[in-house]
């Protein structure tokens, strides 16, 4: 097995060649190449963090700008609701009077017309008095021959209280 | 190479020839040396040209050296903790110059450096003095403890010691000759069956059909050694980072 075969010289300079060149591969990376990826690296991460970080201040500037829109819609929906309740009421108020004032207006004349009506009641009831009075005046004397209007009169006014008592 | 004289010769493979003409010979550099700086090279390049583009978007190469960069770097964050970070760059060049060690060696005429256990152990010895030397600096004397576990009863201490103290020095053997079995194993089946091929092509009218058979085998050799060597890197590292924890955490 040639590689068993320490005697020969090439096998020492081998070693101090992989020495060499290792230790050569070693400080090129670690001094010049790595470095290089690790900027890169570092370099992509903050600007992924930086994007993010972006991303999230754009998020709360629209959750701040919703909430703002919503606060707007519910104080206008609230506006509009007091608007709609007021002018339901004043239409209400204006109703109420319009209703009364016709009320009013009714009533006087309801009690004009019963005044009239009473007055007309009571002047009938006058002439019937007299109508009576004189239709029984006429039937006594018819039927007797002689007439007493006094007594007459006493006995229409007795009537008509009956009447108007009962 | 390969066929000699109708016998297999699975071995030769592994033998180091000098390169670069007189100046190699001279200062004992050997194909496997050279095989060493092209990975090195190459190690160098992928990162370098990779992220050349800097891009917040990366390309293909770009992606594929922040993929290996973050594997590794979550491999040792994983093993070790935040402290794993200043150990980041040597596990990986070592991860990194073990996976392209294996892989190379993979392309036909290629020398696979990992296969001589000259070289895994320089390797693991590295670790090993690595690890030794940071649990000295961090625990000074108290990193003596790391051999009798606390809470064994005192009278199993001249069991437990030299098990400990054994089993701390077997790291650096047991760790390089994993990866000098595995890549010499794959590289001499490899080599048999290829053998295989030219020996029973040379069967006549029904050679070429026979020879189909390991023609097949050693096809699938190779994608089964395309995972071993990635498999042996990744072992390689994760040991060094497990190795490197009980050098910071002592258990």
């Amino acid at each position: 097995m040639p590689q068993l075969d320490f005697g020969n010289p090439l096998m020492i300079s081998q070693i101090v060649w992989l020495m060499i060149i290792f230790g050569l591969l070693y400080f090129i990376l670690s001094n010049y190449a790595l470095p290089r990826v690790e900027a890169v690296l570092e370099d992509r991460r903050a600007r992924i963090a930086a994007d993010l970080d972006a991303a999230r201040a754009a998020k709360a500037e629209a959750d701040t700008a919703l909430a703002a829109h919503a606060e707007a819609t519910a104080k206008a929906r609230a506006e509009a609701q007091a608007a709609i309740a007021a002018a339901t009421a004043q239409a209400h108020a204006e109703a109420q009077a319009h209703a009364d004032t016709l009320n009013a207006k009714l009533n006087a004349q309801i009690a004009a017309s019963e005044a009239r009506i009473t007055v007309a009641r009571d002047a009938a009831m006058g002439a019937l008095r007299q109508v009576a009075s004189e239709t029984a005046e006429s039937l006594v004397a018819k039927l007797t021959g002689r007439a007493d209007p006094a007594a007459v009169g006493r006995a229409v006014d007795t009537a008509l209280a009956a009447r108007a008592g009962s | 190479m390969a066929v000699e004289g109708k016998t297999i010769d699975a071995l030769s493979q592994f033998e180091l020839t000098p390169v670069l003409g007189a100046v190699g010979r001279s200062i004992g550099f050997s194909q496997s040396n050279m095989h060493m700086l092209v990975a090195g090279l190459l190690i160098v390049a992928l990162l370098m040209v990779g992220m050349r583009a800097r891009a917040v978007v990366p390309g293909r190469l770009q992606a594929s050296a922040e993929t290996i960069y973050e594997f590794v770097q979550n491999l040792v964050v994983g093993q070790v903790g935040e402290e794993g970070k200043r150990f980041f760059p040597f596990v990986f060049t070592l991860f990194m110059f073990v996976l392209f060690g294996n892989m190379l060696g993979l392309l036909p005429y290629a020398f696979t450096y990992t296969s001589h256990i000259a070289v895994t152990f320089g390797l693991a010895f590295i670790v090993f003095v690595l690890i030794t030397v940071v649990a000295l600096a961090r625990h000074g004397m108290h990193f003596f403890s790391y051999f009798f576990p606390q809470g064994a009863p005192l009278w199993l201490a001249p069991i437990i010691i030299p098990v400990e103290v054994v089993s701390y020095l077997s790291r650096p053997v047991s760790l390089s000759i994993r990866l000098f079995a595995n890549m010499v194993a794959g590289h001499v089946m490899l080599k048999v069956f290829a053998t295989f091929v030219v020996l029973l092509g040379g069967l006549g009218v029904i050679g070429p059909f026979v020879a189909a058979l390991p023609l097949a085998v050693n096809i699938a050799l190779v994608g089964f050694e395309v995972l071993v060597a990635f498999l042996q890197a990744y072992v390689f590292a994760i040991l060094t980072s497990i190795y490197l924890h009980d050098a910071v955490h002592l258990h």
